[in-house]
């Protein structure tokens, strides 16, 4: 596991949140991606996300897992593992998913410009969309290169003064 | 994919029946939607009611199916659910398609 001391699990998390630290690990395909929102999405059902919160966790939290599998771990190298590892804290979820697959190209984050054509239908962009909403919608986006695993963290601002559980 | 294609006068009505237009779904979604337009008239109405959740690679999907439609056939969606009216949005995508809340007001703007 790729578990690191800052995405354990600390005393504290699990006293002062409704939803413990948790991670899991799936064999990357399009399909897992569904079963692992389905996962996470079941996990954080205690911090009571209203329905936008909870449908921009899934967006950005799919966008990172379909890059990693349509990027990471593209079809000629054949499936491997993805971890997820989320914590939440005072100013929101942290998340952060790693795999084992290539290298982010120049290592460095894609920056997620989408360009709309004025009236061109022909000139309209059919993909690179996922960048742009992970951008838009998470905060603190990191990428890193560590070895031979890439891993990417990231923010999601919500569940702000969740009420502690009794 | 489960979609559900029907024409009434001139108008192609096609319904998506699944719930996720993701990137497991995508490919599928654009074939089965080609398909069932090949012979469609002038106007295609995206029924997108029954879907609650779509990422970058469905909204990808229908960029294409419209590029594919044009110049012939007008694609222009309708039901959007809060969910997915957000990816359009936050991706500027819906000033590029025709937009309707229901099928009903979509159907009433096309018979025009």
């Amino acid at each position: 596991m790729p578990n690191t001391s800052e995405f354990k699990s600390s005393p504290q998390d699990v006293t002062f949140t409704a939803c413990p630290a948790f991670s899991i690990e799936a064999l990357s395909s399009p399909l897992a991606v569904r079963e692992v929102l389905s996962d996470v999405m079941m996990r954080l059902k205690g911090l009571h996300l209203d329905a936008e919160e909870c449908e921009t966790v899934e967006l950005v939290l799919a966008e990172v897992l379909n890059n990693v599998v349509e990027h990471a771990y593209p079809t000629p190298d054949g499936a491997g593992p993805i971890w997820v590892d989320c914590v939440h804290r005072d100013n929101g979820l942290h998340i952060r998913v790693c795999d084992n697959g290539r290298v982010m190209p120049g290592e460095t984050l894609p920056t997620g410009h989408i360009r709309v054509p004025d009236r061109d239908v022909d000139d309209l962009p059919e993909g690179g969309f996922g960048w742009f909403l992970i951008q838009d919608l998470a905060r603190d986006v990191r990428y890193e290169r560590h070895g031979q695993q890439n891993r990417l963290e990231f923010r999601i601002a919500v569940a702000f003064g969740t009420p502690r559980p009794s | 994919m489960d979609i559900l294609a029907r024409t009434e006068g001139d108008i192609c009505i096609v319904a998506v029946r699944d719930a996720r237009i993701d990137a497991a779904a995508a490919l599928d979604f654009k074939e089965a939607v080609r398909e069932s337009t090949e012979d469609a008239p002038p106007q295609v109405i995206l029924d997108l009611t029954r879907v609650g959740f779509i990422d970058s690679s469905g909204l990808g999907a229908i960029v294409a199916i419209m590029k594919h439609l044009a110049p012939e056939r007008k694609l222009v969606l309708a039901g959007l659910t809060p969910p997915v009216a957000k990816v359009f949005k936050l991706t500027r995508m819906d000033s590029v398609f025709a937009i309707f809340m229901t099928l009903e007001e979509a159907l009433r703007a096309e018979h025009v």
